[in-house]
């Protein structure tokens, strides 16, 4: 994965990659929410030692994960189309509602001029499509100091900071 | 009105930078058209017919002398000297640069003015009651909850790529509705419960487009303090389930019916348990924070209908008339809501000269404590002006062309930008507006007419309002050929109905007599004092039907 940002830099090294439903899962593979749910018993042990994780597609909500998003230590959510913003929903109710803690990775149609708004959805890795210029994305996260609305960063609106 | 802080500031001077860096990388190459497309829309910049178009927001309809004059300057500088006024209370240039589009936001958020949010499919900007906050008759002034609305859904992080763009409208009158807050994605009427609390009744998917729907109540009683996370919840249902497949069904209004709308209330409902005590719940202090620019002003203690404008309107029958149908009472002894026409005739509905735009913005400082608004009506009004002055201020806006007496008449008409500007219309509707308004220009048969609402859309899109007209012209393609359907019945108040077509379609120099027959129709029928829209309902569909396309053998 070329393009794979977090917030402050190029991750050049990384151990995450996906895996097919047909293939067999090795350490740090990513699966579908289908495979987790239906091998789940079978891969809790992999999945404590925080060597899982699960691709949702943009179609897959944050309730269908629920509570499990606590076993896995990596999620990625797909955005088939940059115009498709389902998973800002799905990122904020895995930070908010399920209270998440693990990495957050944006996968799919990442571009730079969406970061920003991934960033306070609660995304923290990103998957850049391969044309993006790293530093022209890593620098979009400074887009904006204010902002009016709670986040995943600060759960305070600004009314509150005023 | 709302001053910015610096908090407000600083954001908008950063929007700015961002666009302008947006702009510089699609120039560059960097951006490819379609992923540009959805930044300038953002950023309130179409591409219609022949040059691209610059929506400037309008938060609610309420700006300043000075903003107005900014507005005139970027007319002047980057534009053909004029400006169009939507029905959604923003501003619009037909004529700027592409390239110049950074500049001109530059320009506009030195006073604190924006175009954001006036595309694209995010929540776009609040509307509200024209008369808010000086008409006797509103619940409580509707301006801060719109305010607060609008600082929440500004770059909003998570609502940003919604399934299509998404419009909230305000209304806090109990028995008039001048927002139409039924045709919009949510409707929200402020009121009272028992108790004596403010709070809000709320409706959901409503609109107009290609499939017009009425709204429907989700909760009849919302608690001041759960505005924001109530709203959260509604949207975010939406983001979720709302269709992505098919841009003519992604509007709520679609998943509202789909799933109806006692589920929709349903998952509203549950979505809004999980967040609706925590961080976003307003607070005492951020009401009264936002409440606090918009106290009354320092009116003075006047006479009502003092004795120099009884007068005026006893000497002078023109003033007098225009009195009678651009003037509004005011909350206020002494003072009066005067409606500023953008209906002259021989000009495009809306549509101001730089020139009546800095008239406009020195007689608001001269008579109406600075302030404008602009209505979904496209007209602009001077909210606080003193009764004694206003013979003094006819004056001035007759001369300026800005005093035309039909307010609420047949040719006060909405009217799209049609095929004349906009690169989706089927037909064009300024020239359809401008023959009827040169048809029926005789002011004493109009003011004999009464109200009646004509709205015209060049297209299905329905910019014009046309399903909610009690008369809609709705332009259709016809092998090639621009044609007119008709529709009557149609009222965007709280009322709200959509019109049923008349009949087979006109063509356009057919288009006046076509509404003369409506119109004797309504003459011959009416009973005393019926508006039109009562003779309509009343007598029925096929009795005009009948006057325009003769009784069938
Ligand atoms: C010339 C450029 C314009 C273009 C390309 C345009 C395009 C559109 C489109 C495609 C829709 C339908 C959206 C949908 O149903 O999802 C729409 C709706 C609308 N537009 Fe425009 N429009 C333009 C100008 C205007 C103007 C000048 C006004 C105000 C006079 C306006 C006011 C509206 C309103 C009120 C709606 C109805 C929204 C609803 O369905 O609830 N538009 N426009
Ligand atoms: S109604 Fe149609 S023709 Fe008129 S402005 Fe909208 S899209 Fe254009």
């Amino acid at each position: 994965m070329a393009n794979l940002i977090n917030t402050e830099q190029h991750i050049e090294q990384d151990p995450w990659h996906w895996v097919d439903d047909e293939q067999a899962i090795d350490e740090f593979a990513i699966i579908s929410l289908e495979r987790w749910q239906a091998q789940q018993t079978e891969l809790k042990g992999q999945a404590l030692e925080h060597k899982l994780g699960v691709h949702l597609r943009s179609d897959q909500t944050a309730d269908q994960l629920g509570e499990d998003a606590h076993l896995l230590a990596l999620i990625s959510i797909d955005f088939p189309k940059f115009t498709d913003g389902r998973g800002y929903t799905t990122a904020r109710l895995l930070r908010q509602t399920y209270g998440y803690q693990g990495e957050l990775q944006a996968s799919g149609d990442v571009l730079i001029d969406q970061l920003f708004y991934m960033k306070r959805c609660g995304f923290n890795r990103f998957a850049l499509r391969e044309d993006q210029d790293i530093q022209d994305a890593l620098d979009a996260f400074a887009t904006f100091s204010v902002t009016y609305q709670s986040d995943v960063s600060d759960p305070r609106p600004l009314f509150r900071r005023r | 009105m709302y001053v910015y802080d610096q908090y407000d500031q600083q954001l908008l001077n950063e929007r700015v930078a961002q666009f302008r860096g947006q702009m510089a990388r699609y120039l560059d190459g960097k951006i490819p058209e379609e992923e540009f497309l959805p930044l300038r829309l953002q950023n309130g910049i179409y591409v219609q017919r022949y040059a691209p178009m610059l929506r400037v927001a309008i938060p609610y309809g309420l700006f300043n002398a000075q903003q107005m004059r900014t507005l005139a300057s970027i007319a002047r500088d980057y534009d053909k000297g004029y400006a169009h006024f939507s029905t959604r209370q923003n501003v619009q240039f037909n004529w700027p640069a592409l390239e110049q589009c950074p500049d001109i936001l530059e320009r506009l958020a030195a006073v604190q003015m924006h175009a954001v949010q006036t595309s694209g499919n995010c929540i776009r900007n609040t509307t509200t009651d024209e008369f808010a906050g000086v008409t006797a008759d509103e619940v409580v002034d509707p301006r801060p909850y719109c305010e607060i609305i609008r600082q929440w859904s500004t770059f909003h992080p998570e609502f940003a790529y919604l399934p299509r763009k998404f419009k909230i409208a305000v209304n806090a009158v109990p028995d008039a509705d001048r927002a139409a807050v039924q045709v919009h994605d949510i409707g929200i009427q402020i009121v009272r419960n028992e108790q004596g609390d403010i709070g809000y009744r709320v409706m959901v998917g409503g609109g107009l487009g290609r499939t017009p729907i009425i709204g429907t109540e989700i909760r009849s009683f919302l608690a001041e303090e759960d505005l924001l996370t109530y709203l959260q919840a509604i949207i975010r249902i939406y983001n979720q389930f709302g269709r992505r497949d098919n841009k003519y069904k992604a509007r709520i209004k679609i998943l509202v019916k789909a799933l109806g709308p006692e589920r929709m209330a349903e998952l509203v409902e549950e979505e809004w348990q999980r967040i609706k005590d925590g961080e976003d719940k307003l607070t005492t202090a951020e009401l009264d924070r936002v409440k606090a620019h918009f106290t009354a002003p320092a009116y003075r203690t006047l006479e009502a209908n003092p004795a120099s404008y009884q007068q005026a309107l006893a000497d002078d029958a023109a003033f007098a008339r225009w009195v009678q149908r651009n003037v509004r009472e005011h909350k206020q002894p002494g003072y009066a809501i005067v409606n500023l026409s953008l209906k002259q005739k021989g000009n495009a509905p809306g549509d101001v000269t730089a020139e009546q735009m800095d008239a406009i913005a020195d007689l608001a400082e001269e008579f109406s404590l600075g302030e404008i608004r602009s209505t979904h009506q496209q007209n602009l009004v001077l909210a606080d002006v003193e009764q004694q002055r206003l013979y003094e201020l006819w004056q001035q806006a007759k001369a300026n062309g800005l005093a035309t007496p039909t307010l609420g008449l047949l040719t006060d008409m909405i009217c799209c930008p049609g095929g004349d500007f906009c690169a989706l219309a089927n037909a064009k509707s300024i020239p359809v507006a401008e023959a009827i308004q040169v048809r029926f220009d005789d002011l004493d048969y109009l003011h004999d007419l009464g109200e009646i609402d004509l709205n015209i859309s060049g297209c299905m899109n329905a910019c014009g309002h046309h399903h909610v007209g009690n008369i809609g012209v709705l332009g259709v393609d016809k092998k090639g050929e621009e044609f007119y359907q008709i529709s009557l019945g149609g009222s965007s108040g709280n009322d709200a109905s959509l019109g049923k077509i008349l009949g087979p379609s006109f063509a356009r120099d057919a288009m006046p007599d076509v509404i003369a027959k409506i119109l004797d129709c309504y003459v011959a029928n009416r009973i005393d004092g019926e508006s039109f829209l009562e003779t309509y309902r009343r007598a029925g569909h096929t009795v005009f039907k009948e006057a325009v396309y003769g009784k069938p053998d």
